[in-house]
């Protein structure tokens, strides 16, 4: 890619250098998005406008992770905006129940989502139910679930102090928890995906689900542990906001659908499955929560916004994600 | 020697959705307080069209292999565009008919020309282009309203019932089947998108026109979605941009087409088979009123209704003699 050359991505070490163009140029537009925005408004450039938007980026962050690991396998979560719901809601329930409910209310909401994932993973692995149809399902599922037990309203529990803690404290050097916790998960996936031969198992299903069958991978265990783990961190990322925002709401999780399987496509993951880096997906849901972060500042109204996200999102698949002509 | 066997397996998902259908309506209309009665019918006919129109362009484009994850929004738009322009004289609102109509169509094209020429999955676009349809509707409407100068006797010409009870929504859903389905159905390129959703490799082999089929396919898909906005404008002489509700359109399309025994691997099904499992969805979800539920548990009635439904998908397992056909 000649067009590269100019982009900072390529005064990287030569270790780095052989990334994909698709990272590079995910990097290089949150560099422009940061240049454009100090034109705005030199705030931009600042470390604390940076952490604030990094915060706010580790919500997103841990669910386009365990979209990631599901688009790797070529299938789709669509239960995000549900199950993130369930964690929210479930968490802040628990935290109701006294003192033990709320030690408990963390591991309670990521219990609630994994068994939704648990749920995706059966269809789709042993059922062999097309995942788009069985999540849409769970989802409404879900959904049926929280309107039953809330009423329709939001519910009026609120977060747990730890929570809040994992939200929105800061432990050291004034950087964000939610960002720690992000690093961690993403720590974790890097691992997975690069150093367990369940992470290989996950890219060799995407590629072709009968070889990596042949070649004596489990491959119904793998993909039901991979959409338990996005349930679970669909969950997470539930529990999180709801710290964040001291409480749970109806339909606090739908933007997230929408901006986690951008991130995951915008980063260079093949939406068929096998192929993307973890590094892109940092780099997929910096980029849109800095969009989000900019059109807010520049008072873009919603009708603008969802826009602009869709042109956005066409425009860099179209640089980078086009699939092969078929000869 | 006849091919009646042929034909029968052939329209096997169809006939299992009108089945379940007549199942369902029976129970629904049997506990309904006030029984089989014209207006009854008409209630239950125009809700059930919308989803059914929705469902229609859903199926167009799952046949391609593909998925339309925009009809909602489609539907959505045309909706608040409805509400602005069929106004005034029957001449004028024709006018705006048509316009909405229109909308439709260049909404599906544009569909169609990313996944074409864009070489991109038609998931992501259409959630993409999905986006950019909802932000346009909110922009057009950013509070439920209608314009004043709305004409209510097209869209009360619309939901009438005709002489005999019959709602003439129905008619009107029948003549879209003969004059949109049935003519794609018997043409050459409705043949390419069935050839394409089979196999696209193979249909490209043949010299089959992959690219019009698509296309074709996703631009009908618009129109319909446009009809079933058009429609909804006309029961509620108002649009509304709701995320809510277009983001449910598109959701209870896809299970209408499962129901309806339109394979998502593309290639297999029919957009009547679709109208059948979108009229069976509705009356599902309507079960709860006449069983005196309470309307909260509606919402998880559906699902587990859905879940239901798409779990006897998996009933082709037991078909299964070789594991390694599990995985194609």
């Amino acid at each position: 890619m000649s067009s590269d050359d100019a982009r900072p991505a390529m005064r990287l070490p030569a270790a780095l250098r052989r990334i994909d163009p698709a990272v590079a140029i995910a990097f290089g537009c949150i560099i422009v998005l940061l240049l454009l925005g100090s034109l705005y408004s030199p705030e931009f450039l600042s470390l604390d406008y940076i952490l604030q938007q990094l915060k706010v980026a580790s919500f997103l962050g841990v669910i386009a992770t365990g979209m990631m690991i599901v688009v790797l396998l070529g299938q789709i979560d669509l239960s995000v905006p549900w199950v993130v719901a369930v964690g929210g809601m479930m968490s802040c329930a628990a935290t109701a129940y006294g003192e033990i409910g709320a030690l408990l209310a963390i591991p309670f909401g990521l219990l609630c989502g994994i068994t939704l994932g648990i749920v995706n993973g059966i269809g789709v692995a042993y059922l062999r139910i097309p995942s788009m149809i069985i999540t849409l399902a769970v989802n409404a599922v879900a959904k049926g679930l929280m309107v039953a037990y809330t009423g329709g309203f939001s519910p009026q529990d609120s977060a747990s102090a730890a929570m809040r803690f994992i939200a929105t404290g800061e432990i050291v050097f004034g950087i964000p928890n939610g960002l720690i916790v992000w690093a961690l998960i993403g720590t974790g996936a890097v691992f997975l995906f690069t150093r367990t031969s369940f992470g290989r198992a996950i890219y060799a299903i995407g590629n072709r689900e009968r070889a990596a069958y042949l070649s004596g991978v489990a491959t119904q265990r793998v993909v039901m542990i991979a959409f338990a783990i996005s349930g679970g961190l669909s969950a997470l990322g539930g529990v999180l906001l709801a710290g964040y925002a001291s409480r749970a709401a109806q339909a606090m999780g739908d933007p997230y659908l929408l901006q986690s399987i951008a991130a995951v496509v915008l980063g260079g993951t093949s939406i068929l499955g096998g192929r993307g880096s973890y590094l892109g997906t940092v780099a997929g849901v910096i980029l849109i929560t800095l969009l989000q972060s900019i059109l807010s500042v520049m008072q873009m109204e919603e009708f603008g916004r969802q826009v602009i996200y869709g042109v956005v999102i066409i425009g860099m698949l179209l640089l980078y994600g086009r699939e092969r002509l078929l000869r | 020697m006849s091919d009646w066997r042929y034909r029968l397996a052939e329209q096997r998902g169809t006939l299992l959705a009108i089945a379940i259908f007549l199942v369902m309506f029976v129970i629904y209309v049997s506990n309904h307080p006030a029984g089989f009665t014209a207006n009854v019918v008409q209630t239950a006919a125009n809700k059930g069209v919308l989803l059914a129109l929705v469902a229609m362009a859903q199926t167009l484009v799952v046949l391609t292999a593909g998925i339309d994850l925009s009809v909602g929004m489609v539907f959505t738009l045309t909706n608040c565009i409805g509400s602005y322009i069929v106004t005034g004289s029957m001449g004028t609102a024709l006018l705006g008919v048509l316009g909405v109509l229109v909308t439709g169509l260049m909404c599906g094209a544009l569909n169609g020309l990313i996944v074409i020429y864009g070489r991109l999955q038609p998931i992501v676009t259409t959630i993409a282009t999905g986006s950019i349809y909802y932000g346009i509707a909110l922009w057009l409407r950013p509070q439920p309203g209608s314009d004043d100068n709305f004409n209510s006797d097209i869209a009360d010409l619309m939901t009438s019932q005709l002489p005999g009870g019959i709602p003439m929504s129905l008619v009107a859903l029948l003549m879209v089947v003969l004059v949109v389905w049935l003519p794609f159905r018997r043409s050459a390129v409705g043949r390419a998108v069935y050839a394409v959703g089979s196999s696209e490799v193979a249909a490209y082999m043949s010299g089959v026109p992959i690219r019009r089929a698509k296309f074709v396919a996703y631009t009908l898909s618009g129109l319909l979605s446009a009809m079933g906005g058009l429609y909804v404008t006309f029961i509620t002489y108002s649009g509304e941009a709701s995320f809510a509700g277009g983001g449910s359109y598109t959701l209870f399309s896809i299970a209408a087409v499962v129901l309806g025994g339109v394979s998502l691997f593309g290639g297999v099904g029919s957009a009547v088979g679709a109208i059948f499992g979108a009229l069976a969805f509705r009356t599902i979800g309507d079960l709860i009123f006449v069983f005196d539920l309470e309307a909260l548990w509606q919402e998880l009635f559906q699902g587990v209704v859905l879940l239901l439904a798409v779990c006897i998908g998996a009933a082709r397992l037991f078909q299964v003699r070789n594991r390694l056909d599990l995985f194609s």
